[in-house]
């Protein structure tokens, strides 16, 4: 490890000039309630010229909106942006944002679409389209300047999308999950062309800033890397990545790295000994005490396929084997490992997932029994379904409103966070036949309390 | 041979018609400068609040042009309130709310009642020419015609995708670039098709607001609305001279639906949002003959661009262009002094609004508010029965006519043309025929509000039933449910929300019919029936204010609450429970 990895500090010293550099930037929300709801601890954070940065974190942590604020299209709540050591708000900044969804105009032709940035600065109209067109060129769409963009596959689509960005030679090129709406080989050719661009030093750009939650894609792409943690964001780790280009998936040193994010992916709670002693420095102004744990948002039938799944491989195996052979995004795989985390279903070790005895029996049971095993691990482990559970039982007519707990679950989380809350609260309170919820009404009813409907999330 | 045969016939048209449409543009632009003139000339010339009306058929193209004109403007002033109010509302979030609930209850206000008003106030306004009346009957118009153009601009905007507005602020496009690369071309459906609707409401009203008496003063305009009414209440009735004005006024509507609405809608296709390509379009012929003349395409399209690029060149070098503006910005320095100019303005205007009313309302007895209070019951249950009639037939039709594309394809374009034909222009005939069978206003008016309202029922059941996938129809078919399994499962919870948006647009409409319905003077008589309508109707005919206002506000009062408590809970429930999703 010890020769991929180095610390950032060690390497991009004082001297160098940063392009863009945040200074303890946090991103909050006020609530009505005096609590808010911290979405970006304070964090350091510079750009410097000639390197691709990759930002990686579990959904949740703030990706996008660091990148937001970094490039001048969110303001940070607190902390300053500088772009060459000028105050963002005030500087004339040269950036490009290649988004997820293309965001692309469907009104305007391929042609228009990337002129529209050109025309913004007030270029002539025949520059403009000299400009375009060879822009067109180098990104491969020769020919379908006068297309509209519905006419053309995602991954044209997103060619017009860096055509877009790179016409107006931005100095930092940011990038949101620009691959993730793709499908695999299309998203593959795309990155080895951008790598092409960049190593020819095709385009003008001096520096790449990437959000993605693929770490493979991180691994292979840049220079340096980024972790966020999560509630609030937080860099968890910030590091140089020291393999040559092209990168070899297979290569020893490529997989040793992949399971390192991994591991530190995977392990929100433990501490890092490669973590700068800044990022852990108390950045918890503005924090309460949290009562309610975060729930992740899994189905129970997810839970109990991942359990069999585990089983089948003798108890234990490693997440990043799991994702692949469940070919599952780590993304979406990661929410099922954490409920059964939290659920005492199974541990996790260095990056290994290993199956606890209540797993063993939740998974082989037959479904009543399997519902039975269910309900004792979410009352033990779930605060908020033993509040509602309890608060049915006490009232006479056992039916509660649900704003009652969504008001508490107000006080830690966003408003939408404490809708999803509440909805994997439904989710599992119904698998585990605690209660159940009358959807219309918007109350909780004890099962029977209810007439014979069975809404069943079980799978 | 037959390749070559349709290779030919295509290069005769491409040669053909440019040289045609090109002549016929010109035509008509000569027309319109001419039409101008003669617009000026009337509109400066001494009041003359009641014109004779010509029953001759040789007076009617210009009476009809002189509607057309109030109608246009109409709309244009419309368009332009709409576009500023909804963009004002999207893009301050502290007046938001405000700005919307005050158009949620600017929408419910009877237009009609506004009518001495307005009339009164143009006329002290520009004194000593007939621009005073004609800009009362326009603002008429419009309030007919805004609300929900300026609804529909402001939601639009909101729904724009985060991503392309922050694309567009990364790139730094001027306010300009913006409004015309992203915020008018997704509004543009939606305007396109509230202006449909907009302009048939303008017909209605115009037909209503060319002549009117208020208090003891009779004011009548040269126009179509006007030569219908008095060709109606002629004695005897002047069948010829109805039977024309309709016609004519059918041939305008077919018109319009077929030179502005088809070929827009065509045009606007390319503004859908959607990312893939849909496979039904609308066809106009008249967009594709536009589009071929070498005048119409180039022409305008080169003098608008000379001067795009100025304003794209000198935008380019202000302060605002040059540096990236957050899209989270809600600090703006001005905006809090904004609200709370607002704010005292609005207390302002409440006060003095207060003081007037209380002085007005006065010399109002117990006996007065008694009746308004009974005539909001029997409003209520009329406006209630003519929504079940409609309904009754309606949904049958509907569903009818959306399981089969066949008859839809023939009868949507005609049923849209009937619903634009104004009730108000047919009344006149329907009542004349009801009172030679004995019946009187209490069935008319029903049966007004019924002509007025329908449609909006039917087009919704139509669409509702045309977008229930045939895969559970096939289900429904398969597994052999009976008729009445059939409409119970599938078609009615199918049509559920279509139904309650054509119920709420429907139920509106007949509360401001009910005006019109309910008080009615014809050839000498005056017919009327116990109904709010009917009491706002006559208030504005004997010049009682203070009924007026308090009629007007009871009447926005109940549309308003109903639309709270009825309609609004049906909409969520249609929204949550009843809605197809993919």
């Amino acid at each position: 490890m010890e020769q991929t990895i180095m610390d950032t500090a060690k390497l991009a010293g004082p001297g160098t000039e940063a392009i863009i550099r945040a200074e303890r930037i946090e991103k909050y929300y006020a609530q009505p309630s005096e609590n808010r709801i911290q979405v970006i601890a304070p964090t350091d954070l510079s750009i410097v010229s000639g390197e691709i940065v990759a930002l990686l974190g579990p959904s949740g942590s703030g990706k996008s909106t660091m990148l937001r604020m970094l490039s001048g299209l969110s303001r940070p709540s607190a902390g300053k942006v500088y772009w060459h050591g000028k105050p963002i708000g005030d500087a004339e900044i040269n950036v490009s944002i290649v988004f997820q969804s293309f965001a692309l105009f469907p009104w305007l032709t391929v042609l228009e679409n990337v002129e529209a940035p050109l025309k913004a600065r007030g270029v002539p109209p025949e520059e403009r389209r000299v400009c375009s067109m060879k822009m067109l060129d180098t990104v491969g769409l020769d020919g379908f300047e006068a297309a509209y963009p519905k006419e053309l596959s995602g991954g044209m689509r997103q060619r017009v999308g860096f055509a877009r960005a790179l016409v107006v030679e931005p100095e930092v090129l940011f990038m949101d999950e620009p691959f993730s709406a793709l499908d695999v080989l299309t998203a593959e050719n795309l990155r080895s062309e951008l790598l092409e661009l960049w190593a020819n030093k095709t385009m003008p750009t001096k520096s790449v800033f990437l959000v993605t939650h693929n770490i493979e894609e991180a691994v292979l792409l840049a220079d340096r890397i980024i972790v966020l943690g999560r509630n609030p964001g937080y860099i968890r780790t910030d590091f140089r990545v020291q393999l040559a280009q092209p990168r070899d998936r297979k290569a020893e040193a490529f997989t040793q790295l992949v399971d390192y994010i991994y591991k530190v992916l995977t392990r929100p709670d433990v501490s890092l000994e490669e973590a700068p002693e800044a990022v852990r420095s108390p950045w918890t102004r503005g924090q309460r005490k949290t009562k309610y744990k975060m729930l992740p948002h899994a189905r129970p039938g997810g839970i109990a396929g991942l359990l069999e799944t585990l089983i089948d491989k003798g108890g234990r195996d490693d997440i990043y084997r799991l994702a692949d052979d469940l070919a599952l995004e780590i993304d979406d795989l990661l929410p099922i490992v954490d409920a059964a985390q939290l659920l005492g279903f199974l541990t996790i070790e260095e990056g290994d997932a290993t199956i606890t005895t209540q797993g063993t029996e939740f998974a082989n049971s037959e479904i009543l029994r399997q519902k039975e095993v269910f309900r004792e691990a979410v009352l033990e482990h779930v605060l908020l379904i033993r509040q509602i559970e309890r608060t049915l039982e006490a009232k006479s007519d056992h039916t509660v409103n649900e704003d009652y707990f969504l008001d508490m679950l107000d006080d830690q989380f966003s408003e939408e966070e404490s809708q999803r809350q509440m909805e994997t609260v439904i989710a599992w309170g119904r698998h585990a036949e605690l209660f159940d919820f009358d959807g219309n009404r918007r109350r909780f009813v004890l099962p029977d309390a209810l007439e014979e409907e069975e809404e069943g999330d079980d799978d | 041979m037959k390749l070559q045969q349709n290779y030919g016939r295509t290069l005769i048209g491409v040669r053909t018609w440019p040289f045609f449409t090109d002549l016929a543009i010109a035509g008509v632009g000569l027309a319109l400068f001419f039409a101008m003139v003669k617009l000026g000339t009337y509109w400066l010339a001494s009041p003359m609040p009641a014109v004779e009306i010509s029953h001759s058929v040789r007076a009617l193209p210009l009476y009809a042009f002189y509607s057309i004109a109030r109608i246009g403007i109409a709309y244009f002033f419309s368009l332009v309130f709409a576009v500023g109010y909804g963009y004002v509302a999207a893009y301050n979030p502290r007046i938001e709310g405000w700005m919307i609930a005050l158009l949620d209850i600017l929408q419910s206000i009877p237009v009609l009642s506004f009518l001495p008003g307005v009339m009164l106030a143009m006329i002290a306004l520009v004194p000593g020419h007939q621009l005073g009346i004609e800009l009362g009957s326009i603002l008429l118009i419009f309030t007919g015609q805004v609300w929900n153009m300026a609804f529909s601009f402001y939601s639009s905007l909101k729904s724009i995708p985060r991503e392309m507005l922050e694309a567009s602020r990364i790139y730094r496009y001027s306010a300009w670039q913006r409004f015309w690369q992203l915020e008018m071309p997704s509004a543009a459906i939606g305007l396109i098709w509230n202006s449909i609707v907009s302009v048939a409401g303008g017909w209605f009203f115009l037909i209503t607001c060319e002549m009117f008496p208020l208090g003891d003063r009779f004011f009548r305009l040269p126009g179509l609305g006007s030569y219908l009414q008095t060709a109606a209440s002629a004695n005897p009735v002047d069948v010829h001279a109805l039977v024309w004005g309709l016609s004519l006024l059918v041939l305008i509507i077919v018109a319009t639906d077929q030179l502005i609405w088809r070929p827009l809608i065509a045009w606007s296709d390319k503004f859908k949002l959607e990312q893939v390509e849909s496979s039904t379009r609308v066809a106009s012929p008249m967009l594709a003959l536009i589009r071929r003349s070498a005048v119409l395409a180039k022409l305008p399209a080169q003098a608008w661009e000379s001067l795009d690029e100025r304003i794209y060149k000198k935008l380019a070098r202000t302060r605002a262009a040059q540096v990236v503006q957050p899209v989270d910005d809600e600090t703006k320095p001005d905006g809090r002094m904004l609200q709370i100019g607002i704010a005292v303005f609005a207390v302002l205007l409440i006060v003095w609004g207060g003081f007037e009313g209380y002085a007005m309302l006065k010399n109002v007895t117990w006996g007065d508010i008694k009746l308004l209070f009974l005539g909001a019951g029997a409003t209520f249950l009329r406006v209630n029965a003519a929504l079940a009639i409609a309904a009754l037939w309606t949904i049958p039709a509907g569903v009818a006519i959306g399981f089969n594309p066949r008859l839809a394809k023939f009868l949507q374009p005609v049923t849209q043309i009937a619903a634009s034909v104004p009730a108000t222009a047919l009344f006149p005939v329907l009542l004349l025929g009801l009172l030679r069978y004995g019946g009187g206003l209490g069935i008319g008016s029903i049966a007004l509000m019924l002509l007025g309202t329908q449609w909006y029922i039917l087009f919704n059941v139509i669409a509702g039933a045309m977008a229930i996938p045939s895969d559970l129809k096939e289900a429904a078919k398969l597994y052999k449910f009976t008729r009445w399994q059939t409409w119970t499962t599938l078609i009615l919870p199918g049509i559920f929300p279509f139904l309650i948006t054509g119920m709420v647009t429907a139920s509106g409409g007949a509360w401001n019919a009910s005006i019109v319905a309910e008080y009615f003077h014809i050839g000498d008589r005056t017919l009327e029936t116990l109904g709010l309508g009917a009491q706002i109707s006559a208030a504005t005919d004997q010049g009682r204010f203070s009924i007026l206002l308090l009629a007007t506000i009871l009447m926005a009062l109940i549309v308003v609450t109903i639309n709270r408590l009825v309609w609004r809970r049906l909409y969520r429930l249609a929204e949550t429970r009843y809605k197809l999703e993919g």
